[in-house]
């Protein structure tokens, strides 16, 4: 068939030589627009080879007339949106966290920024808005185990609670009084019915009254005379009915026996000393702050 | 058009067909894989990358059985929403020692390339095990059986082996002291002097609650609470990441 040309009789177009059951392949060209846009994606792509990061070389590659780069370009990004953010970030940087909170529009900038960095490192355990959960303090609410003004709320975002890797972290351990044989069983029952009754609900009163010696023996050194809890050592206030890890009998005979002890991660590696204060002065505005 | 119209000659003769489609694709292999083995610009040099203790690669197997990375990805990518919400953009040194890498390509759930240090181990073990119960709105499904099983290290020094062979560093120490590795990290009462010498930063303690168990959630937790906390960004300079 090579070099001999056929062409079909109706449309005058070349055939290939194929032919099945003779109906024979018309040879038609491709269409001059395909044939146009395929040449133009041939020359697209030298085009880019020569103006951008394309072919590897052995040891490198070639970077291009644009001199073009993924990251040096973010960085551009980023040096610009440093430049917008900076006159306030300075504020934030230079100012006291009363100040900040005192002047207003410093104020909703901080809020504004807290809350989104609130919610993409904080809201996993303390919930969207504080709202807090089972084993992770509320903060939106006037309770604090470690104390809630402006200064102990930046303390503690920036060193976290029991979070060993940074040596300022606010640290404390309750005793565990049954696993380690500290109360027998029965003694344990007794505090937890005088515990009961700090937040003044029912409980055996003969009980109590037995629990309220070794409250004040074992308990009170953190958690004072009272029940009011200490800050120092991050002790829970046990009079107001707001529990941690639960205020139904087992679970504070639970927390007694053995306790459990949240860990908070310290976030001054992980946040710059400007967002640290803006998700500060955002927990403390958000009902709780004192 | 006289070359075009030759291409017959070609499509008439299948050895030389075939021939000439070797040659082309070879040329394409060769151009895109022997820079691969021979390129000094795709990993930046950065302090801090190691191999991962024998407790978190445990724990990266584990990763990869539950398909984790079917839902989230590990590679922070250069842009600034995700820097700014993840933090520093993911080198590939950091993934180098990493087999297979872990970049994944889709994000059901949240990048996790920096999920180190960010929650406590209790958060991430009331997490794994019932997601909805700290993370209301998640779909992420549960995996209540790493707390129960226990964690099996009957193999891992074979599982350092077999990644020695395919360029992770371990030396014979590493691989001599793996079994014992595995128990120190996970035991916050044992020495772990030699464990961070050998393995910087590593995390230490007990990770799923139960002092008295190895399991599955051990492993996994110890490799997240590791991911993307080996290099310290304060440190680097940015020209150590040019390319």
């Amino acid at each position: 068939m090579a070099g001999k040309v056929e062409r079909d009789e109706i449309t005058g177009v070349e055939t290939t030589g194929h032919e099945w059951d003779g109906i024979k392949e018309l040879n038609n060209p491709l269409p001059r627009w395909w044939v146009l846009v395929f040449y133009a994606t041939i020359a697209f792509s030298v085009l880019w080879w020569i103006l951008y990061p394309s072919w590897p070389t052995l040891k490198s590659h070639t970077r291009g007339l644009l001199g073009y780069d993924q990251r040096t370009e973010l960085a551009e990004i980023m040096a610009k949106v440093e430049e917008e953010r900076r006159p306030w970030l300075e504020r934030i940087r230079g100012a006291e966290l009363a100040a900040i909170a005192a002047d207003p529009e410093l104020l909703t900038f901080a809020v504004r920024g807290g809350e989104v960095i609130f919610k993409e490192n904080c809201a996993a355990c303390h919930g969207l808005g504080g709202a807090g959960q089972l084993n992770y303090p509320t903060l939106a609410d006037d309770d604090w185990l470690w104390g809630g003004t402006l200064e102990d709320i930046f303390y503690t975002v920036s060193h976290g609670i029991r979070f060993y890797e940074d040596e300022d972290t606010r640290d404390s351990t309750m005793p565990a009084f049954g696993a380690d044989g500290i109360l027998e069983s029965q003694q344990i029952e007794d505090v937890v019915q005088y515990v009961l009754t700090l937040s003044g609900r029912e409980a055996d009163p003969a009980a109590a009254e037995r629990g309220r010696e070794i409250f004040l023996e074992q308990c009170a050194a953190c958690h004072g005379d009272n029940g009011k809890g200490m800050r120092e050592v991050g002790a829970p206030n046990l009079t107001d009915d707001i529990w941690l890890y639960g205020g139904e009998p087992e679970q504070i005979r639970a927390q007694i026996s053995k306790p459990r002890h949240g860990v908070m991660p310290a976030w001054d590696s992980r946040l710059s000393e400007e967002s640290l204060k803006m998700v500060t002065i955002y927990v403390h505005q958000l009902g709780g702050g004192e | 058009m006289a070359l075009i119209s030759k291409h017959e000659v070609v499509e008439r003769r299948a050895l030389l067909l075939a021939l000439l489609i070797l040659v082309t694709v070879s040329i394409g292999g060769i151009v895109e894989i022997v820079p691969l083995f021979t390129i000094e610009n795709t990993i930046e040099r950065v302090k801090g990358v190691r191999p991962y203790s024998p407790l978190e690669q445990l724990g990266r197997d584990i990763y990869v059985r539950e398909g984790c990375y079917v839902c989230h990805s590990q590679m922070i990518r250069p842009f600034r929403d995700e820097v700014e919400r993840y933090g520093p953009y993911s080198l590939a040194a950091e993934s180098m020692y990493d087999h297979p890498f872990q970049w994944g390509s889709k994000r059901t759930g949240p990048d996790l390339a920096r999920v180190g240090g960010k929650y406590s181990n209790e958060w991430h073990v009331a997490h794994l095990v019932n997601p909805q119960s700290v993370v209301p709105e998640s779909v992420m499904p549960p995996y209540p059986w790493l707390l129960e099983r226990e964690l099996d290290i009957s193999d891992i020094r074979e599982r350092l082996e077999t990644l020695r062979i395919v360029g992770v560093p371990y030396t014979d120490e590493m691989i001599e002291k793996a079994v014992e590795d595995v128990k120190a990290q996970a035991d916050p009462e044992a020495d772990h002097e030699e464990l961070l010498q050998r393995y910087p930063k590593a995390m230490v303690g007990d990770f799923d609650g139960q002092p008295d168990r190895l399991t599955e959630m051990d492993a996994l937790v110890a490799y997240l609470q590791i991911l993307g906390r080996m290099v310290d960004f304060t440190d680097v300079r940015p020209e150590d990441l040019a390319q």
